[in-house]
């Protein structure tokens, strides 16, 4: 019996060393997982604070309609009812929060209007899709459309 | 390479290839770890006493290319100081952390246990014979004890004998695994199939074995010895016939796609015979599958000279190694041709010094060779040779 053990003795160091790794291994997570990880997911908890000190750059178009009533009525009329403020604009909250520190480029219509409406295979079959050269001949989309309203009447 | 660039409609995202040749490195070099491993089994669990010259040989070829087998992952994410974020927090539904897990046990558990417990009698040895700052090494390496009785010995063999027994299976998932990795993308008609898995595992015991054959016959003529005759027609006996089932699932995984021909089928198809034809058609089936298997076949059936016989399976190992990484191709950068809205198809620019480029791919393609120079002078295959039994 006692020789049997001395003979596998070899095996006992190379069992040490592989519970030795996984220690470490947990030593390691234990220090090394941040401390509020899994607190609400499979995340680390302080990094919604770490989110949320970085600048708001949307407004959102609640905000933009306080000032803005006019464009809001119309739009809320017209085709474009669904599409935000700035999915047009661009995000300015910055002009929100302070109107004259900030003033919104004016926008140019074509390249804008392109993004969405150029007609695309990719795009679902009942958006309305256009063929710039067949449409209007390239011409800007705003001589005839107004973006508030696009729908001509 | 057929016509480049985009033809038809690609989503924007699907227009460059987001998956390298890096990514065709990582199935093809874990293939040949789980491969090499499975060779050096069958010595082992069943006793196939013909491939013993190549038992350790293969063992040492798997542990190299298992140390590289991460690496180009390493690189393609490109922030190897993260990665060991993967085993701190892992996601049960990320394929890829518990893939750290499988490579993390293979490594650990099977293949460095197996390799010790085999190699202990010469690490002893080399403790007290070597010179000196090598002989601090194998002090270390002996963990302190210096028993190698016969009984001490016969632990080990058996210990030993479990390792592999568990190791096969886990050769099996490690393979396994990476197959399921693509087989599991849903989204992806050209990967999502639940054969992947079983494809790449034979795939993969076919490149592994290949690999360990070139590997003998190269070291054999590097070091000036015989090739064991008997062993060399042995290895390619099993990888004729592990080759013929790998292709038959193949065919299988090809014949359920015609039959089927769901609503990606004229997509692939079209695809096969374009883009893909060169590299699947031309280098992974009929240059890489169906010649070494009529070479291998040939040699079931005929008997050549030795020196015919060399040369057959010199070149069938060798078309082997191109066709399973010609395979590997396919399925990583033909999976990624096609737009998922089956309209279009995009081509892959490969490019030379950059970060995923083929030069950083020779590099890690050549680095399991320098590390399993390294091995073999720290741990001599072939002692048993010049010093039978006895020891
Ligand atoms: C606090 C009130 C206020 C809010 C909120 C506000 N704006 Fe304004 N906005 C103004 C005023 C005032 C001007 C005129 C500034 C000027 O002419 O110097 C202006 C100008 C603009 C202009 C440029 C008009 C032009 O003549 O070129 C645009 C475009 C605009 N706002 C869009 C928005 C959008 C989009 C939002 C929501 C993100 C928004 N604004 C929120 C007050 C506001
Ligand atoms: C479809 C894109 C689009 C959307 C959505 C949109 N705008 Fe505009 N907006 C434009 C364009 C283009 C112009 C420039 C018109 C011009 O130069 O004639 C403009 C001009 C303006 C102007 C200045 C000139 C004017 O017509 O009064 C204001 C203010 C403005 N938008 C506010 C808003 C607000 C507030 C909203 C959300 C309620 C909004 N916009 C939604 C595209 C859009
Ligand atoms: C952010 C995307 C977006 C942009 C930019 C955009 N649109 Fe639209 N547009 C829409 C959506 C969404 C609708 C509503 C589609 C529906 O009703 O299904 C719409 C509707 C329309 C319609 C009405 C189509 C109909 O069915 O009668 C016209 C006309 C139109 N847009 C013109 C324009 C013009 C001109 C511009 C450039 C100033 C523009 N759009 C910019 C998203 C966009
Ligand atoms: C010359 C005037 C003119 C110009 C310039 C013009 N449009 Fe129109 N557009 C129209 C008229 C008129 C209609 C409504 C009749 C129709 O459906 O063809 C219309 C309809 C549309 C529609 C709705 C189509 C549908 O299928 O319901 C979209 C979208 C549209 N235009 C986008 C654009 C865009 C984008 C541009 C700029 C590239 C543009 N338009 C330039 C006159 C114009």
């Amino acid at each position: 019996m006692s020789s049997r053990l001395k003979d596998a003795a070899h095996l006992i160091p190379l069992v040490l060393v592989v519970l030795a790794g996984v220690a470490v291994f947990l030593l390691f997570r234990q220090v090394l997982v941040p401390k509020t990880f899994g607190q609400y997911g499979h995340y680390r908890a302080a990094a919604l604070d770490d989110i949320r000190v970085r600048p708001v750059s949307f407004a959102g178009q609640a905000t933009c309609a306080m000032c803005h009533d006019e464009v809001a009525t119309t739009r809320s009329k017209g085709k474009h009812r669904g599409v935000s403020c700035e999915a047009c604009h661009g995000p300015l909250a910055k002009h929100a929060d302070d109107p004259a520190a900030m003033k919104p480029k004016k926008l140019a219509g074509t390249g804008l209007c392109q993004g969405c409406h150029k007609a695309d295979k990719a795009k679902p079959a009942y958006f309305p899709q256009v063929v710039p050269a067949e449409h209007s001949g390239g011409a800007e989309c705003l001589s005839c459309h107004q973006p508030h309203s696009p729908q001509m009447q | 390479m057929g016509p480049t660039g985009v033809e038809g409609f690609m989503y924007p995202n699907e227009v460059e290839l987001q998956w390298s040749i890096l990514i065709v490195l990582y199935p093809f070099i874990t293939g040949l770890v789980a491969g090499a491993f499975i060779l050096a089994s069958l010595e082992r669990v069943f006793n196939v006493s013909a491939v013993k010259p190549t038992y350790r040989l293969a063992l040492l070829t798997a542990l190299a290319f298992l140390l590289v087998a991460p690496l180009p992952l390493q690189l393609h994410l490109g922030h190897p100081e993260r990665s060991y974020e993967m085993y701190l927090t892992p996601h049960t539904s990320s394929a890829m952390a518990m893939f750290g897990f499988v490579y993390l046990w293979y490594l650990m558990v099977v293949l460095l246990l197996e390799i010790w417990l085999d190699y202990r009698v010469e690490i002893v040895e080399f403790s007290q014979t070597a010179r000196a700052p090598w002989r601090w090494v194998y002090r270390i390496l002996t963990l302190g004890s210096r028993n190698i009785s016969p009984r001490a010995r016969r632990i080990d063999e058996r210990v030993g004998y479990v390792i592999t027994v568990i190791g096969i299976p886990s050769a099996f998932l490690l393979h396994g695994y990476v197959g399921f990795i693509f087989g599991s993308v849903k989204a992806n008609a050209w990967w999502s199939t639940p054969l992947m898995p079983v494809v790449f595992l034979f795939s993969a015991m076919v490149s592994g074995i290949a690999a360990v054959m070139l590997i003998y016959m190269a070291a054999s003529k590097v070091r000036k010895v015989a090739i064991d005759m008997r062993c060399l027609d042995t290895i390619c006996q099993y990888l004729f016939y592990v080759f013929v089932i790998d292709f038959s699932l193949e065919m299988l995984d090809l014949i359920h796609r015609v039959y089927e021909a769901d609503e990606s089928f004229r997509s692939l198809d079209f695809m096969v015979h374009t883009r893909l034809w060169a590299s699947q058609v031309v280098l992974q089936i009929l240059v890489g599958t169906v010649t070494p298997l009529v070479l291998l076949g040939a040699n079931q059936v005929f008997k050549f000279r030795e020196g015919a016989r060399k040369a057959m399976y010199a070149a069938a190992g060798c078309l082997t190694m191109v066709g399973i990484f010609a395979m590997r191709w396919n399925v990583v950068i033909g999976g990624q041709l096609f737009s998922k809205s089956y309209l279009g198809y995009t081509s892959y620019k490969l490019q030379f010094a950059t970060r995923e480029g083929l030069g950083a791919s020779i590099v890690l393609m050549l680095l399991p060779f320098a590390i399993l120079w390294a091995l073999l002078k720290l741990l001599p295959p072939w002692l048993e040779e010049k010093e039978p039994a006895g020891i």
